[in-house]
């Protein structure tokens, strides 16, 4: 099935994946594709570990991701980002936002953070973005699932207006002028970042 | 086109279908089925007490002649499987359509059990959508369905037709009057006399079905390649087609009762047939008791947990793609009870009392996760209550630790109740800790009797916990706040060294209902890296790797004080305004 696009988004229960995946399944939908959108209800949703993922193309039959199938891992946090990884397909895209939450066995002191997760991140491939920091400076610290929307939006076939008019009907209507700005940040500076690659390719 | 999980799918197909009356206990994944249902156009629905209660209010409404949804997570179906089972005898009036769904891999679940085993022992015909779109459209027919042969129907979802959204097209309400009732207690009163005779009825609609489901339209053949043919349901259907392209698939639709003769044709169009199924062999045996030869895998498919199209490539032997590994020695990320959650002190303290802790269903359940480690048991709704009773008999004569239950307020209203008076009854002793945090929490937050809400916000009445517990013949019954860690050690201590049977209602409402923050509290200077407060398990605090000094993450502390009453040297304040540690509204 390979007009089957599949986007694993990952994070933290409580970051705001559901709606980033809710955005991104309905910018598909608007565009004429099939899509399925996954997600984890229930016990999972206290602080832990959350997956969602989502499929469209012209067939999408399962509605699960298995290990290197992902075109796009999307990361709400570098450690979540790190145990994905398994996910990406070889020569997909890898994107995180640039923070790491210590989950509740760190913070007890009972297992540490991993050791170098920017650099085995960066070694991946990944594109690092300050997701967070971009959403405060747009308007709304919440809006960061919504940056890293933006940076996605750039490897993904959807025009840049049809994500904005999805993500203006989806939240709440106080926060559409910051949620357009996140998006349009976190565009910005993914489409920033992979113009300075090219540049070093062009260089090297 | 629009985009609805499998849940919101089979709400609209009962609305579509002219459903008058939803009935429910909440449990993932089916909580959203009946919240979804309820916000419809012309309906009543409502939350039970339980699913057993859910079932028989289903049975009454459609007795009298509406047709009616009823839903349940899979462990709710053994609740409910008393009605049931001879639901199955009675048959409907209006159309009777219950929803068990099912959680293969566990995700917020005690089991993964099947439940396409109650189908089979109960006579119900069960329906199994793969998506959304069929999710809408099987429960659709279902009412109809129903009244035509006379019987209740399952629709059987997984987690991933549950919680996945698909594309449905959305049609127009069908206006079903109510059928007339009538007096005819050969049909409803299943006694001896009247179930016997009912049973015969039951048996010749069982022929009945297995004649409908040779050509039911839910069941289809899909024919590729004559090598290979799978036999398959529900979300497991899809990642078939996604992992064997070229197979010949013969989607069941209707999986109990099957198809016999046209599964035996299938096979016969295959030179091996094979069956992929979900945390079960309920598919597998009953092909094989069709008499069809079931081939084996290549290597063995996963028997519990849930499938994807990779286990199933690799289960044929075919290959998978390459992939990263993650670096080893992860920390683990486990859900955690929140921060500000009015449970955690109970638990801490249950903790330095060295109390064995029955424990139950719901948020609370994450007390036994580390540091908390509070918890000795937890089996299924309920059952806090009564093990903690046979404990208590068990270790009678003996030197033991005291004996606790731990139970919410919603689970308590769920089957607590019955469980207290038949303690009360066989003169119990042993304590009760009813974390009453005023909401059905773990599910998203839904009314129950103890806090007086229902599901169609109509009036209602406020059960009195304290009260309803006195009247069953309780006489130590005190109501303690939670976030109060000296009331709450007083209250154990003097509840646990008596022998007398005592309820301790810890009140205080969870943090995710009213979502009020308090500035947040800091770490000064006089931290002594004691490592006290990290064993609160608050998901705010963390403990330096290097100074062993607690710090506090402003973002995520809500200012609810349960720390700085476990800091004996005064190190965790709130820098203004001057409000005291412990102090909580």
């Amino acid at each position: 099935m390979s007009s089957t696009t599949t986007v694993l988004l990952c994070g933290v229960g409580g970051q705001g994946t559901i709606l980033a995946a809710d955005v991104l399944a309905r910018t598909a939908l608007a565009a004429g594709s099939l899509v399925k959108l996954s997600e984890i209800h229930g016990m999972a949703q206290r602080g832990g570990a959350v997956t969602t993922v989502v499929r469209f193309g012209d067939e999408v039959p399962s509605m699960v991701c298995d290990p290197g199938c992902a075109d796009c891992v999307v990361s709400f946090e570098t450690t979540e980002a790190l145990r994905n990884l398994p996910f990406l397909k070889q020569g997909g895209y890898l994107l995180s936002a640039d923070e790491a939450i210590k989950p509740l066995p760190v913070a007890t002191g009972r297992a540490v953070m991993p050791a170098g997760a920017r650099e085995t991140l960066t070694a991946a491939g990944a594109t690092l973005i300050p997701a967070g920091e971009l959403a405060r400076a747009a308007g709304s610290a919440k809006s960061t699932n919504v940056v890293l929307l933006g940076a996605l939006s750039t490897r993904l076939p959807f025009a840049a207006e049809a994500w904005e008019q999805v993500i203006a009907d989806r939240v709440p209507p106080k926060t559409v002028e910051a949620n357009l700005a996140a998006f349009r940040a976190g565009r910005a500076f993914a489409l920033d970042a992979s113009g300075a690659e090219a540049d070093k390719e062009v260089r090297s | 086109m629009e985009l609805m999980s499998g849940n919101e799918a089979i709400a609209q197909g009962a609305w579509e279908a002219g459903a008058r009356i939803g009935v429910a206990y909440p449990g993932t994944p089916s909580t959203e089925t009946l919240e979804a249902f309820a916000e419809k156009e012309g309906v009543y629905a409502e939350w039970c007490v339980n699913e057993k209660v859910a079932v028989e209010v289903g049975i009454g409404a459609s007795a009298a002649g509406a047709r009616v949804l009823a839903t349940m997570k899979h462990v709710g179906v053994n609740v409910a499987a008393d009605p049931l089972f001879t639901a199955a005898y009675t048959g409907v009036g209006g159309g009777l359509v219950v929803l068990a769904a099912d959680d293969p891999g566990m995700y917020s679940s005690q089991n993964e059990q099947d439940s396409h085993y109650y189908a089979r022992a109960a006579h119900i015909p069960l329906l199994d959508p793969a998506d959304s779109a069929e999710a809408l459209a099987f429960t659709r027919d279902a009412f109809e369905l129903s009244e035509r042969f006379d019987v209740p129907f399952f629709v059987r979802s997984s987690v991933r037709v549950s919680h996945t959204k698909t594309p449905v097209e959305c049609g127009p309400r069908v206006e079903v009057p109510l059928k007339a009732y009538e007096k005819d207690p050969g049909k409803w009163v299943m006694m001896p006399a009247f179930a016997k005779p009912r049973r015969k009825v039951q048996l010749s609609r069982i022929e009945d079905l297995r004649a409908w489901v040779e050509d039911c339209p839910f069941n289809r053949v899909e024919q590729r390649g004559s090598a290979a043919g799978v036999v398959c349901a529900g979300a497991a259907y899809q990642h078939v087609v996604e992992a064997l392209p070229d197979a010949s698939v013969f989607k069941l639709g209707c999986t109990w009762p099957l198809p016999a003769q046209a599964l035996r044709a299938f096979a016969d169009s295959v030179d091996a047939l094979y069956v992929v199924e979900e945390a079960s062999e309920y598919l597998t045996e009953g092909v094989r008791a069709l008499g069809i030869d079931v081939a084996e895998f290549a290597a063995p498919l996963p028997q519990d947990g849930e499938l994807s199209p990779g286990l199933i490539r690799a289960a044929f032997g075919l290959e998978t793609p390459a992939h990263a590994v993650a670096p080893e020695n992860l920390p683990s990320r486990p859900p955690a009870l929140c921060p500000g959650c009015p449970h955690r002190l109970v638990f801490k303290e249950l903790t330095r009392l060295k109390a064995i802790v029955t424990g139950d269903i719901g948020c609370y359940t994450l007390g036994a996760l580390p540091p908390l480690s509070a918890m000795d048991t937890c089996v299924d709704m309920g059952a806090s209550v009564s093990m903690a009773h046979g404990f208590e008999l068990a270790l009678e004569g003996t030197e033991h630790r005291p004996v606790v239950a731990v139970i919410g307020d919603s689970t308590f209203a769920h089957s607590g109740l019955s469980s207290l008076i038949s303690t009360v009854y066989n003169r119990g002793s042993g304590t009760v800790c009813v974390l009453d945090n005023r909401t059905t929490a773990m599910t998203g937050r839904q009314g129950n009797p103890f806090n007086g809400e229902t599901l169609q916000k109509r009036p209602s009445r406020e059960l009195d916990l304290e009260g309803v517990v006195r009247s069953l013949g309780v006489e130590d019954v005190r109501t303690i706040d939670p976030h109060d860690a000296l009331a709450v050690r007083r209250a154990l201590k003097d509840a646990t060294s008596s022998d007398e049977l005592s309820v301790l209602v810890f009140r205080s409402p969870c943090v995710l209902l009213e979502r009020t923050r308090k500035p947040a509290f800091e770490v000064t200077g006089d931290c002594t890296a004691c490592g006290v407060c990290p064993t609160l398990g608050c998901p705010a605090i963390a403990k330096d790797a290097e100074t062993g000094c607690a710090d506090i993450d402003p973002d995520l502390c809500i200012g609810c004080g349960q720390c700085a009453q476990y800091c004996a040297f005064g190190a965790i304040v709130q820098p203004e305004p001057a409000a005291k540690g412990g102090s909580h509204e």
